[in-house]
């Protein structure tokens, strides 16, 4: 056939696009996790994958349920909420009792995402939300770590794993001290340097043979799956930079004034949330800045704030509030790090700034 | 400093990297294609007043002879594409879908290519109005895609001085490779072009700009460029928007063009390629535009292209002559900034650099729309530093005026690089083309 068929297609200018897709991005995402997730489970059992399950359900399945109540197309095809569950399940203590995890997961997508608008609308990361939210309802629960390559992980549950909704939970430290194999104690390195002043191994933390929760203690798998991520240009490199860095110059800093007291700056590094935090929750891109100056100062705000809380503050770890209080601070960060346009003029450039300021 | 600058993405410029799909015919040398049956000349196909037809249906035409004057300063006159007899003066389909009065000209079968009309005319004792005098006179517009008298350029308000004229071969839109080919073949047209131009405007220098993927054609301009040191050739990073006039100002000149300002602002012209090597062509024999180079090519041509091809053929002619097969959809122009035309019954005119055939497969049904997710793709690809981002979120809300006012959209000149990067599929472009649009409504009912 020669002649062209009379009917052509109209659309708009450009004509071509990026193969780059949210629902590439987002499966991408999902694969990096995996690792982590398998990771933890051989470190904790089938504890942790029996949480991860649920923490996964339970986002997928409020997303899918928040949008049949309000008449939408049910969003849960794009994987976000998938990836909320996953980042949930690695930031609770491996024994963290189901039924608590399934409240988490109902808090993440439903207040945390679903309230605002769903993807692409939540001001905080949904999954830090969720803890928060833990961490306020169940403070006993989300401290009682368990030590990391227990006997019997693949045989038996944690017996936390299975408590009965709004019952008094068992204590954990006899189970513990009878399924440990060595010196591993069920307190985090970070509780353990916080408040006894023991300092863990760096090559252990590097490889996250320790107690803590399900996926924040292996660094290095970490680092490998975040960097690939960053090497496919799915996630924002500045961000883990920036914030890891702040967090390595605070710690030095803090480090040099007592050394007894402080830990070194790798240690910093290394322990608590901090690596999946700035790899994996920071990085959501929803809840930063765009402006490439708002990125850097989010980045090290974070890392400055975690290093702060951790050695001024209360509490051991502190990674979760400064990522929300990151979050909560990007929309003024991104209005004030408006990027100078080509050609702009000084006196209009200035005009804009004063409306700012009042 | 620099380490600032470069952590913020400004130590470059700003732009994306795209498939260049240039490899199709950017070797092909340039071909004539014969005269359609009929011819169909817009009498407005540049920017500016329409043209004023001067001859009546009958009348017999040599190919090069004008057929419509110049309908004021910023305006330009027609010339007939092939020697024949005028069929009628009627309406005609345009590129933006509306019908605009054309000349039908029925080419007499067996009429020559050779041009029989035009007087030589020594260019050198001419004085600069005389000159943009005659410029005018060979209905030289933009050939880049903008269609601009380029006369009028020439002519600079009082108090204007122009230092350098840049010549523009970036050619960075994917897919057309009309202006590299030109520069390959037309090389010593291009350069007298350019002296041509200085002198008009009185600029002492000229720097041509041609991006590193055409190695051939920088060689070919160094070379003819030899005798004249006032003007350089200067290679550019391949990366898109680069051949956009304010980015390539830029980058040759690390000059911006202030705000709602045109180049001549700061002492610099302009011009494409292409449309200088048509006025070193036709200036000194005091000739007509009469045919351009087009880029024929896409997955939907059989035989892609550099077609030399008068000015008013019917595009569905000169594609039977390339060859179409499963036509989806056809754009004038490039990829990122050409419009899709909805009927091949659309003539060539001065302006179109190139016809792009889409299959149904590069098509590739509709992309789902998701809400934006700050992934700041299009702030990184922005190349004059825009928000896309947020101007369409603004957008979405109808927030028309503060989008204005608070975040540049006027500055926005359209290269589509966030919309061809946002993986959400937003179409920002086509956001910011209403915005604008209702701005205006809005300010004309003020």
């Amino acid at each position: 056939m020669n002649t062209p068929p009379p009917v052509i297609e109209l659309r708009t200018s450009p004509h071509l696009h990026t193969p780059r897709s949210v629902e590439g991005i987002m499966r991408n995402v999902v694969y990096a996790l995996l690792p982590i997730c398998a990771y933890a489970i051989w470190l904790f059992g089938i504890s942790s994958f029996v949480l991860l399950g649920m923490t996964t359900a339970a986002c997928v399945f409020t997303e899918h349920w928040v949008c049949r109540m309000s008449g939408r197309e049910s969003s849960i095809g794009d994987l976000s909420a998938a990836i909320t569950g996953l980042l949930l399940g690695l930031i609770l203590p491996p024994g963290f009792p189901l039924w608590m995890a399934a409240v988490g997961g109902f808090i993440a997508i439903g207040p945390g995402k679903m309230l605002f608008g769903g993807l692409g609308f939540n001001v905080f990361n949904p999954a830090l939300v969720a803890r928060a939210f833990l961490q306020a309802a169940f403070p006993v629960a989300i401290t009682a770590y368990t030590p990391a390559l227990a006997l019997h992980r693949f045989m038996e549950l944690i017996p936390s794993t299975l408590a009965v909704p709004l019952m008094k939970a068992q204590p954990l430290v006899a189970w513990s001290n009878s399924v440990r194999v060595d010196a591993f104690s069920g307190a985090t390195p970070l509780m353990m340097q916080k408040f006894d002043h023991i300092s863990t191994s760096l090559w252990l933390l590097f490889t996250g043979q320790r107690a803590g929760s399900a996926g924040e203690t292996p660094a290095l798998l970490i680092l490998v799956c975040g960097g690939y991520l960053i090497a496919r240009k799915m996630m924002d490199w500045r961000v883990p930079v920036a914030m890891l860095g702040s967090a390595g110059i605070m710690g030095e800093v803090f480090h040099v004034i007592d050394p007894v007291l402080y830990p070194s700056p790798l240690f910093v590094l290394l322990s608590g949330g901090l690596m999946l935090g700035a790899m994996f929750m920071a990085t959501d891109p929803v809840a930063s800045p765009v402006t490439p100056r708002g990125i850097w100062i989010y980045g090290s705000l974070m890392g400055t704030i975690t290093v702060l809380i951790r050695s001024l503050g209360g509490l051991a770890e502190g990674v979760m509030y400064a990522i929300l209080l990151g979050n909560a601070v990007s929309p003024l960060i991104d209005n004030l790090t408006q990027p100078k346009t080509y050609g702009a003029r000084k006196k209009e450039g200035a005009a804009p700034k004063k409306e700012v300021g009042a | 400093m620099h380490l600032m600058s470069w952590l913020n993405g400004k130590g470059s410029t700003r732009g994306v990297h795209i498939p260049e799909f240039k490899e199709a015919t950017c070797h092909l040398p340039i071909r004539r294609l014969p005269f359609a049956p009929i011819l169909i000349v817009p009498l407005s196909q540049h920017a500016g007043a329409p043209a004023v037809s001067i001859v009546h249906e009958g009348q017999e035409v040599v190919r090069g002879e004008p057929i419509a004057k110049a309908g004021g300063f910023v305006s330009v006159p027609m010339h007939a594409p092939a020697t024949g007899r005028i069929e009628i003066i009627a309406l005609a389909p345009s590129a933006r879908g509306d019908r605009t009065p054309a000349i039908y000209l029925k080419p007499y079968p067996g009429a020559s290519q050779e041009i029989l009309y035009g007087a030589p005319q020594d260019i050198d004792r001419m004085t600069k109005d005389e000159i943009i005098a005659a410029i005018q006179d060979t209905g030289v517009v933009g050939l880049g895609g903008a269609a601009f008298p380029t006369h009028v350029k020439m002519k600079l308000p009082e108090g204007k001085t122009v230092d350098t004229v840049v010549v523009n071969g970036c050619e960075c839109e994917p897919y057309l490779t009309t202006d590299h080919r030109v520069m390959v073949e037309q090389p010593s047209q291009v350069l007298y072009g350019t002296r041509i131009a200085m002198r008009a405007i009185g600029a002492a220098k000229a720097i041509v700009g041609v991006e590193d993927n055409k190695p051939d054609a920088i060689e070919a301009l160094r070379k003819a460029a030899g005798p004249f040191p006032e003007i350089a050739v200067q290679s550019v990073v391949t990366k898109y928007p680069q051949g956009a006039e304010k980015i390539l100002i830029k980058t040759l000149l690390g000059r911006e063009v202030p705000s709602g300002g045109l180049p001549s602002d700061i002492g610099i012209s302009v011009f494409n390629v292409a449309t200088l090597a048509q006025i070193g062509d036709l200036l000194p024999r005091h000739q007509g535009l009469i045919e351009r180079v087009v880029t024929i090519t896409g997955p939907g041509v059989a035989k892609p292209g550099n077609y030399l091809t008068a000015l008013g053929t019917p595009l569905r002619w000169a594609l039977e002559q390339a060859g179409c097969r499963d036509v989806a959809s056809v754009i004038l122009g490039g990829p990122m900034m050409g419009p899709a035309i909805s009927s091949l019954d659309v003539p060539l005119t001065k302006g179109v650099t190139g016809i792009l055939v889409l299959t149904p497969s590069d098509l590739n049904g509709h992309r789902k729309i998701y809400p934006c997710i700050k992934c700041a793709a299009c702030v990184e690809a922005c190349p004059i530093h825009l928000n896309p981002s947020r101007l369409g979120l603004l957008a979405r809300k109808e927030r028309y005026e503060e989008m204005e006012t608070e975040f540049h959209l006027n500055d926005c000149f359209e290269c589509g690089s966030c919309s061809y990067v946002c993986p959400a599929n937003i179409p920002l472009v086509q956001f910011f083309r209403v915005s604008k649009q209702m701005n205006r409504e809005r300010k004309a009912r003020a």
